[in-house]
């Protein structure tokens, strides 16, 4: 079987969802001796409508380097879960923004997670971190990559002055998405 | 080959890069910033150019690190500003490139052709994106592999460079640059939209591990000096104006002077030089990357973006037993003629998969010259290949 794994970020412009793939990409090629290419959907549609960034993770040499069965999904917004959710592979894994995507009420075959992301990051003083708190949530749901190499990975993509402060959004989304693990606390 | 009192580009002076400009170390990134990288990395401190998509973003990086390397970026007024910019600079002493992509290519043209009748170094990357005319802007393609050879009007030739991967943009970027200077050509890096945007694992060596072939400017008595030495070789010293050296650059056919002398005799010196000082050195300037070819049946010629997608469709084909090999170009100009010419007599057939509608694949029929079949997987841009096509090719490449 193939060694390969294949994650769409969602949402809409302005969320962060590019960033999400980078941070994820960056994670796993420096500090997690894998081999990860990001690609993203670019157009003149980039702000405040759909945005997608994809991201392939291998243990060999990615040949091609766009996503055709996404394993995981991460959909931080309604069009964004609408437009990918039925392209996940059988057993995949489907992780929402709990306040702004209203779920359908049957997903079979999926393992579904949510997560009020942009709640946590207005309680840290700033919607701004909400993709920093879905990344963590999405690091203890997928086990994909560890916490740590995620957390090395954001000097660099996130500004110096707010290093800290993403850092404390990320362990957030982290920490919840621990409990739900352990509750096991799906979504049908 | 000929050796000449200049040695080859093998034997060419190198030096360790100067570290300014280097940003060591292991980095997720793309394949334009890669690009912007390289030539800070290979001591280019100079870049005019124009923005467009997809190219942009080595702009941007080479804007951004300007200052911290002490190079020069200016945004020109257009692309035909910016390469005019790049021959002046580069007569002014500086290693020079820019990046655009088709639409800015095309105004490219006009002074690339100057640029490679005054022998004046600089590398230019296209980031190619589909076309013709404006076409898609956010789109991948491979539609100016032809374009980036027979562009400029006049006999000419120049290097062109293909990277599959942002690793690639950067060390082929470095490459370039060291060809260009030796040569003193224009090389130019074709990329395309899927390689600069694609960020992967980019690991930039220290200085020290970065091989530079630095300008070779010339400091004999000042009567000897030429600015031009028609002898189907690279090696020659340039000047930098103001360093007190009388010379003249012109269009026009010249002598070694650089003066004009447009006459039938002098311009089969001086064309035969430029394009002999490319082709007939191709030995030492093409570089391949070779898998599974030998035994094989079936060779799937590609490069670029397209490369990793064949060697997927090859993976998948050998595994029903086809022994099919793959042939990556690395190096478009000057054409891997010879190396066709041998896999040709040795295969049933080659496969040429690119995102354009069939360019480099005549390449391929002209060396192969009926030796073998001869199978093209042509695309109009937009997407890369499905692996699944190049398969199917290769099928009927084995029957």
């Amino acid at each position: 079987m193939s060694t390969q794994q294949e994650i769409r970020f969602s949402g809409f412009g302005g969320q962060g969802i590019i960033r999400c793939a980078l941070i994820t990409g960056k994670a796993l090629s420096l500090y997690a001796d894998k081999y990860a290419a990001m690609t993203q959907v670019i157009g003149p549609e980039a702000r405040g409508s759909a945005c997608s960034a994809q991201v392939v993770v291998s243990d060999t040499r990615i040949l091609y380097p766009y996503i055709t069965h996404p394993g995981i999904l991460m959909a931080l917004s309604q069009d964004a879960y609408e437009k990918y959710y039925q392209e996940l592979s059988p057993g995949g894994v489907l992780i929402v923004e709990q306040d702004l995507v209203k779920l359908h009420p049957e997903h079979p075959g999926l393992s579904v997670w949510q997560v009020p992301a942009t709640r946590f990051a207005e309680e840290l003083g700033n919607r701004l971190f909400t993709n920093l708190v879905a990344l963590g949530f999405f690091t203890a749901v997928t086990k994909m990559v560890t916490d740590e190499a995620m957390k090395k990975a954001l000097p660099g993509l996130v500004p110096d002055r707010f290093l800290k402060i993403n850092i404390k959004a990320f362990e957030k989304g982290y920490v919840y998405g621990l409990e739900a693990l352990s509750e096991g606390r799906t979504a049908p | 080959m000929n050796k000449t009192k200049n040695g080859g580009y093998a034997e060419a002076q190198r030096v360790a890069a100067d570290p300014k400009g280097v940003d060591a170390g292991a980095h997720f990134m793309d394949g334009d910033h890669a690009i912007a990288e390289g030539g800070l990395a290979a001591g280019c401190r100079f870049f005019a150019g124009y923005p467009i998509t997809p190219s942009t973003e080595t702009a941007e990086r080479f804007a951004e690190r300007a200052p911290e390397v002490g190079a020069l970026f200016i945004q020109m007024e257009d692309e035909i500003a910016s390469i005019a910019a790049l021959i002046g600079a580069a007569w002014g002493g500086q290693k020079v490139m820019t990046v655009t992509c088709g639409p800015g290519f095309s105004l490219m043209v006009e002074n690339l052709g100057l640029a490679a009748m005054t022998e004046t170094p600089m590398v230019i990357a296209n980031v190619q994106r589909g076309g013709p005319s404006t076409g898609m802007p956010t789109l991948t393609a491979q539609q100016d592999m032809m374009q980036a050879k027979w562009g400029p009007h006049g006999d000419n030739a120049i290097i062109a460079l293909c990277p599959d991967s942002p690793q690639e943009c950067f060390d082929l970027t470095v490459e370039a640059f060291n060809l260009s200077e030796f040569y003193r050509v224009p090389v130019i890096i074709l990329t395309d939209e899927t390689v600069g945007h694609m960020h992967e694992k980019v690991v930039i060596p220290p200085a020290d591990q970065i091989p530079v072939v630095p300008r070779n400017n010339y400091k004999g008595p000042k009567e000897d000096f030429r600015p031009y030495q028609f002898d189907c070789q690279g090696g020659h010293p340039m000047t930098q104006a103001g360093d007190g050296y009388r010379f003249h650059i012109t269009g026009l056919t010249h002598n070694e002077r650089g003066y004009p002398a447009a006459t039938a005799e002098q311009n089969k010196i001086l064309l035969t030089h430029l394009i002999e000082k490319i082709n007939g050195n191709a030995d030492q300037i093409i570089r391949l990357d070779e898998d599974q070819i030998e035994g094989a049946e079936v060779v799937v010629v590609s490069y670029g973006i397209t490369s990793r997608i064949a060697v997927k469709a090859m993976q998948d084909a050998r595994k029903e037993g086809i022994k099919v090999g793959s042939l990556r170009l690395i190096t478009i100009w000057p054409f891997c003629e010879k190396r066709i010419e041998e896999i040709s007599s040795q295969v049933k057939a080659i496969v040429v998969a690119e995102l354009n509608y069939g360019q480099m694949v005549r390449e391929v029929e002209r060396s192969a010259a009926g030796r073998c079949k001869v199978i093209s997987v042509n695309s109009c841009g937009g997407a890369v290949h499905d692996p699944q096509e190049i398969l199917d090719a290769i099928r009927r490449a084995a029957q």
